[in-house]
């Protein structure tokens, strides 16, 4: 797979026009908040403690992130047990993190 | 009653489980643990700010301002630094591929262009970061901790506009609680905003300050800084500087294999899986924007 990729720029330029209007639509998505246009259930309707305009931003950048990776980093052509070594501290520790300082770390409201 | 196992040649050597070489697979273990690290400080970024939702400054009222061009342009400055994240990536990904395919003078041109990429976000990086350290609009420190700021009405001001100084005019600004207090008795039409957003009338923003006032905050630095809880400009260094560095490390060691690459070192080697390697890295860097981008300035 990595020998046909070597052929032509294509898929190159087809990622980055990816990435640009995914960011496109992040920066579009920023100022209509910006300017108090956007329909309220975005910015005000919380899901998980984050408003849904949030969860789109997370979503888009995570988007980004995986062709990064897959594409850019090459990661997707390379071995399963490769690919696995390097994903999977990243998908268990940086959750963990995550639910630790989000749930676990009210009572450090008086620390701080 | 002897048992024999055959081991084949695992004990050899010479088995590559990765099919990846011993330089690639180290890089990625680093940026596997750069991950964590980034992670951290973005994660901590997030504590805090949950833990003050009402008074934490919003990212779009401090980065409003594009260079050459007066006004208020949120947002538009940093993707403008994402976009040239992203062109220097591509130009990467460009480099490599045409490594591969050993065209050397092709090699050369893409990653000298990837290299001036890089320059121009550092560039990018140290206006913002003049920009944040000089200041845009002032605040006046409370004894809440709490920065509050000086509105007309339901609009931001600034302290520059109460107290009629020019900002621009090259002399180094300082004002005192009882200034800003003189001023707003003289001018009825300012108030202020207190840190969750709230407008005083002028008489409350004068019984306010009164009581509460400490300091006034032009610009930032670790200790506090003008635009809100004080945790606020410490995040800001230290991410968007930490990030800042990883890109400022990535630009030298890409000088230093562009000259490599002139020199001929990887021709004579027979591949140029070092632009690989650095690749990865300045892949990474990339990566880690997207998600600073997100997290500090959209979010």
């Amino acid at each position: 797979m990595a020998q046909e990729q070597n052929e032509g720029n294509w898929w190159i330029w087809k990622v980055f026009w990816i990435l640009l209007v995914i960011t496109g639509l992040e920066v579009f998505l920023g100022i209509l908040k910006v300017n108090e246009v956007l329909p309220e259930i975005l910015i005000h309707d919380k899901f998980l403690g984050l408003e849904w305009l949030t969860h789109i931003f997370i979503i888009l950048t995570l988007i980004k992130a995986a062709y990064i990776v897959n594409i850019f980093m090459h990661l997707g052509f390379e071995k399963k047990s490769l690919q696995w070594t390097i994903l999977l501290p990243a998908f268990i520790l940086v959750p963990y993190l995550l639910f630790i300082l989000f749930s676990e770390a009210s009572h450090a409201y008086f620390m701080l | 009653m002897q048992e024999k196992t055959d081991y084949g040649k695992a004990w050899q050597g010479g088995d590559k489980p990765y099919a990846a070489s011993y330089g690639k697979l180290m890089m990625w273990f680093f940026l596997i643990t750069d991950t964590l690290t980034f992670s951290a400080f973005l994660a901590a970024y997030g504590f805090s700010r949950f833990k003050y939702p009402d008074v934490w400054p919003v990212p779009e009222d401090v980065f409003t301002h594009f260079p050459f061009i007066s006004g208020e342009h949120p947002l538009l400055f940093v993707a403008l630094m994402t976009f040239i994240l992203i062109m220097s990536s591509v130009t990467m990904v460009l480099a490599v591929n045409y490594g591969h395919k050993m065209q050397k003078n092709k090699v050369i041109l893409w990653l000298s262009l990837t290299i001036v990429g890089g320059c121009i976000f550092l560039g990018s990086q140290a206006w913002e970061w003049g920009h944040f350290i000089h200041g845009d609009k002032g605040g006046i420190d409370t004894k809440t901790e709490f920065v509050v700021h000086i509105a007309e009405g339901e609009d931001l001001s600034s302290v520059y506009s109460l107290m009629d100084a020019d900002k621009y005019d090259g002399t180094h600004h300082h004002f005192t609680v009882d200034q800003i207090i003189d001023n707003l008795i003289k001018k009825s039409e300012y108030n202020i905003r207190k840190a969750d957003r709230q407008y005083l009338s002028n008489k409350e923003s004068i019984e306010y300050l009164k009581k509460n006032g400490t300091q006034v905050l032009l610009g930032a630095n670790l200790e506090n800084n003008e635009y809100g809880h004080r945790l606020f400009a410490d995040y800001f260094f230290f991410i968007t500087g930490f990030h800042g560095f990883h890109v400022f490390s990535g630009v030298v060691i890409l000088i230093i294999i562009l000259i490599n690459v002139i020199k001929g070192t990887y021709e004579r080697r027979g591949h140029y899986e070092m632009i690989e390697k650095v690749g990865l890295y300045w892949h990474f860097v990339d990566l880690v924007w997207v998600f600073v981008f997100t997290f500090f300035y959209l979010v």
